[in-house]
Protein backbone atom coordinates (compact mmCIF):
# COMPACT_ATOMS: atom_id res chain seq x y z
CA UNK A 1 0.00 0.00 0.00
CA UNK A 2 2.80 2.34 0.91
CA UNK A 3 4.55 1.48 -2.31
CA UNK A 4 1.42 2.29 -4.24
CA UNK A 5 1.07 5.64 -2.53
CA UNK A 6 4.66 6.47 -3.37
CA UNK A 7 4.15 5.59 -7.01
CA UNK A 8 1.04 7.71 -7.14
CA UNK A 9 2.95 10.61 -5.65
CA UNK A 10 5.66 10.27 -8.28
CA UNK A 11 3.04 10.31 -11.02
CA UNK A 12 1.24 13.29 -9.53
CA UNK A 13 4.38 15.35 -9.02
CA UNK A 14 5.73 14.68 -12.49
CA UNK A 15 2.45 15.57 -14.17
CA UNK A 16 1.93 18.69 -12.12
CA UNK A 17 5.46 19.83 -12.66
CA UNK A 18 5.41 19.47 -16.43
CA UNK A 19 2.19 21.37 -16.96
CA UNK A 20 3.06 24.03 -14.42
CA UNK A 21 6.42 24.84 -15.96
CA UNK A 22 4.87 25.19 -19.40
CA UNK A 23 2.11 27.50 -18.29
CA UNK A 24 4.72 30.18 -17.49
CA UNK A 25 3.52 33.70 -18.23
CA UNK A 26 5.99 35.15 -20.71
CA UNK A 27 7.43 34.00 -23.98
CA UNK A 28 11.16 34.11 -24.44
CA UNK A 29 12.10 36.65 -27.11
CA UNK A 30 15.75 37.28 -26.32
CA UNK A 31 17.43 34.31 -27.90
CA UNK A 32 20.47 35.13 -30.07
CA UNK A 33 18.58 34.00 -33.19
CA UNK A 34 15.63 36.30 -32.48
CA UNK A 35 17.89 39.26 -31.69
CA UNK A 36 19.80 38.81 -34.93
CA UNK A 37 16.57 38.76 -36.99
CA UNK A 38 15.24 41.79 -35.10
CA UNK A 39 18.37 43.81 -35.83
CA UNK A 40 18.27 42.89 -39.48
CA UNK A 41 14.60 43.93 -39.73
CA UNK A 42 15.21 47.13 -37.83
CA UNK A 43 17.96 48.14 -40.25
CA UNK A 44 15.77 47.31 -43.25
CA UNK A 45 12.85 49.30 -41.91
CA UNK A 46 14.65 52.54 -42.83
CA UNK A 47 14.31 51.50 -46.48
CA UNK A 48 10.76 50.17 -46.14
CA UNK A 49 9.14 52.99 -44.15
CA UNK A 50 8.63 55.37 -47.08
CA UNK A 51 7.13 52.56 -49.18
CA UNK A 52 4.57 51.73 -46.48
CA UNK A 53 3.65 55.41 -46.37
CA UNK A 54 3.29 55.73 -50.16
CA UNK A 55 1.19 52.58 -50.34
CA UNK A 56 3.69 50.80 -52.59
CA UNK A 57 3.98 48.07 -49.97
CA UNK A 58 1.24 46.72 -47.73
CA UNK A 59 1.03 44.45 -44.70
CA UNK A 60 -0.48 41.09 -45.57
CA UNK A 61 -2.98 39.21 -43.42
CA UNK A 62 -0.47 36.39 -42.93
CA UNK A 63 2.13 38.50 -41.19
CA UNK A 64 4.27 39.31 -44.23
CA UNK A 65 4.53 42.25 -46.62
CA UNK A 66 3.81 42.50 -50.34
CA UNK A 67 4.19 44.94 -53.22
CA UNK A 68 0.76 46.48 -53.52
CA UNK A 69 1.22 49.28 -56.05
CA UNK A 70 4.53 49.43 -57.87
CA UNK A 71 3.49 52.67 -59.59
CA UNK A 72 3.73 54.42 -56.22
CA UNK A 73 7.46 53.72 -56.25
CA UNK A 74 10.06 56.19 -57.41
CA UNK A 75 11.68 54.82 -60.59
CA UNK A 76 14.99 54.29 -58.86
CA UNK A 77 13.38 51.92 -56.34
CA UNK A 78 11.38 49.75 -58.73
CA UNK A 79 14.26 47.49 -59.59
CA UNK A 80 15.16 46.48 -56.08
CA UNK A 81 11.72 46.32 -54.50
CA UNK A 82 11.13 42.60 -54.99
CA UNK A 83 14.44 41.67 -53.41
CA UNK A 84 13.73 44.02 -50.51
CA UNK A 85 10.29 42.50 -49.90
CA UNK A 86 11.67 38.97 -50.23
CA UNK A 87 14.42 39.68 -47.71
CA UNK A 88 11.92 41.14 -45.25
CA UNK A 89 9.56 38.19 -45.64
CA UNK A 90 12.35 35.71 -45.16
CA UNK A 91 13.26 37.46 -41.90
CA UNK A 92 9.63 37.50 -40.80
CA UNK A 93 9.18 33.80 -41.49
CA UNK A 94 12.38 33.06 -39.60
CA UNK A 95 11.20 35.25 -36.72
CA UNK A 96 7.93 33.35 -36.30
CA UNK A 97 9.80 30.09 -36.46
CA UNK A 98 12.36 31.16 -33.89
CA UNK A 99 9.81 32.56 -31.45
CA UNK A 100 8.01 29.20 -31.50
CA UNK A 101 11.18 27.10 -31.39
CA UNK A 102 12.85 29.35 -28.82
CA UNK A 103 10.00 28.55 -26.46
CA UNK A 104 10.24 24.83 -27.04
CA UNK A 105 7.14 24.59 -29.24
CA UNK A 106 8.00 24.62 -32.95
CA UNK A 107 4.39 23.63 -33.61
CA UNK A 108 3.26 27.09 -32.42
CA UNK A 109 4.74 28.74 -35.50
CA UNK A 110 1.39 29.22 -37.23
CA UNK A 111 -0.22 30.70 -34.15
CA UNK A 112 2.73 33.01 -33.57
CA UNK A 113 2.39 34.17 -37.17
CA UNK A 114 -1.28 35.00 -36.85
CA UNK A 115 -0.72 36.88 -33.59
CA UNK A 116 2.04 38.91 -35.26
CA UNK A 117 -0.11 39.54 -38.34
CA UNK A 118 -2.74 41.22 -36.17
CA UNK A 119 -0.23 43.21 -34.16
CA UNK A 120 1.71 44.55 -37.18
CA UNK A 121 -1.56 45.89 -38.56
CA UNK A 122 -2.71 47.32 -35.22
CA UNK A 123 0.56 49.14 -34.80
CA UNK A 124 0.82 50.37 -38.39
CA UNK A 125 0.76 54.12 -38.88
CA UNK A 126 -2.28 55.76 -40.37
CA UNK A 127 -2.06 55.86 -44.14
CA UNK A 128 -0.38 52.49 -44.40
CA UNK A 129 -2.11 49.71 -46.31
CA UNK A 130 -3.03 46.34 -44.91
CA UNK A 131 -4.74 43.26 -46.30
CA UNK A 132 -8.22 42.44 -45.02
CA UNK A 133 -9.47 38.94 -44.29
CA UNK A 134 -11.07 38.75 -47.73
CA UNK A 135 -7.76 39.60 -49.38
CA UNK A 136 -8.52 43.21 -50.42
CA UNK A 137 -6.34 46.14 -49.38
CA UNK A 138 -7.51 48.79 -46.96
CA UNK A 139 -5.90 52.00 -45.81
CA UNK A 140 -5.42 52.49 -42.15
CA UNK B 1 12.23 -1.31 -7.32
CA UNK B 2 12.14 -2.39 -10.92
CA UNK B 3 8.44 -1.76 -10.83
CA UNK B 4 8.89 1.78 -9.66
CA UNK B 5 11.50 2.46 -12.32
CA UNK B 6 9.24 1.30 -15.10
CA UNK B 7 6.42 3.33 -13.64
CA UNK B 8 8.69 6.36 -13.59
CA UNK B 9 9.55 5.79 -17.23
CA UNK B 10 5.88 5.52 -18.09
CA UNK B 11 5.13 8.67 -16.14
CA UNK B 12 7.82 10.57 -17.99
CA UNK B 13 6.42 9.39 -21.29
CA UNK B 14 2.90 10.44 -20.31
CA UNK B 15 4.04 13.81 -19.05
CA UNK B 16 5.91 14.38 -22.31
CA UNK B 17 2.59 13.98 -24.11
CA UNK B 18 1.01 16.45 -21.73
CA UNK B 19 3.82 18.91 -22.44
CA UNK B 20 3.32 18.72 -26.20
CA UNK B 21 -0.38 19.44 -25.84
CA UNK B 22 0.07 22.56 -23.73
CA UNK B 23 -2.25 25.33 -24.88
CA UNK B 24 -0.88 28.22 -26.92
CA UNK B 25 -0.36 31.24 -24.62
CA UNK B 26 -2.01 33.86 -26.83
CA UNK B 27 -1.73 36.74 -24.35
CA UNK B 28 1.97 36.12 -23.79
CA UNK B 29 2.48 35.87 -27.54
CA UNK B 30 0.78 39.25 -28.07
CA UNK B 31 3.05 40.78 -25.49
CA UNK B 32 6.09 39.25 -27.16
CA UNK B 33 4.91 40.45 -30.57
CA UNK B 34 4.37 44.00 -29.30
CA UNK B 35 7.85 44.07 -27.84
CA UNK B 36 9.49 42.90 -31.03
CA UNK B 37 7.41 45.16 -33.28
CA UNK B 38 8.17 48.20 -31.11
CA UNK B 39 11.85 47.51 -31.55
CA UNK B 40 11.74 46.80 -35.27
CA UNK B 41 9.59 49.86 -36.01
CA UNK B 42 11.17 51.89 -33.20
CA UNK B 43 7.85 52.90 -31.74
CA UNK B 44 9.07 53.65 -28.24
CA UNK B 45 7.17 56.64 -26.86
CA UNK B 46 7.52 59.82 -28.83
CA UNK B 47 9.64 58.38 -31.65
CA UNK B 48 8.12 58.01 -35.09
CA UNK B 49 4.76 59.54 -34.25
CA UNK B 50 2.59 59.31 -37.35
CA UNK B 51 2.29 62.58 -39.22
CA UNK B 52 -1.38 63.27 -39.82
CA UNK B 53 -2.35 64.88 -43.05
CA UNK B 54 -5.50 66.92 -42.36
CA UNK B 55 -6.64 66.74 -45.99
CA UNK B 56 -6.85 62.96 -45.94
CA UNK B 57 -9.80 61.03 -44.72
CA UNK B 58 -9.11 57.43 -43.75
CA UNK B 59 -10.84 55.05 -46.13
CA UNK B 60 -11.49 52.46 -43.50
Amino acid sequence: MQKFMFSFLVVAITLFNSSWVNAAADLEVNTPAISAIKNSMQARHAQLASHYASGAIGLTKDGLIAVRDATALPLKDRQGINALVAAENSDRNALYKEVAAGNGHPEWQGEVRSIFAGRWIDKAQSGWYFQQDGGGWAKK
Amino acid sequence: MKNILSLLALTLAVSACVTINVYFPAAAAEKAADKIIDEVWQLKDGVAVPVKKPTETPAK
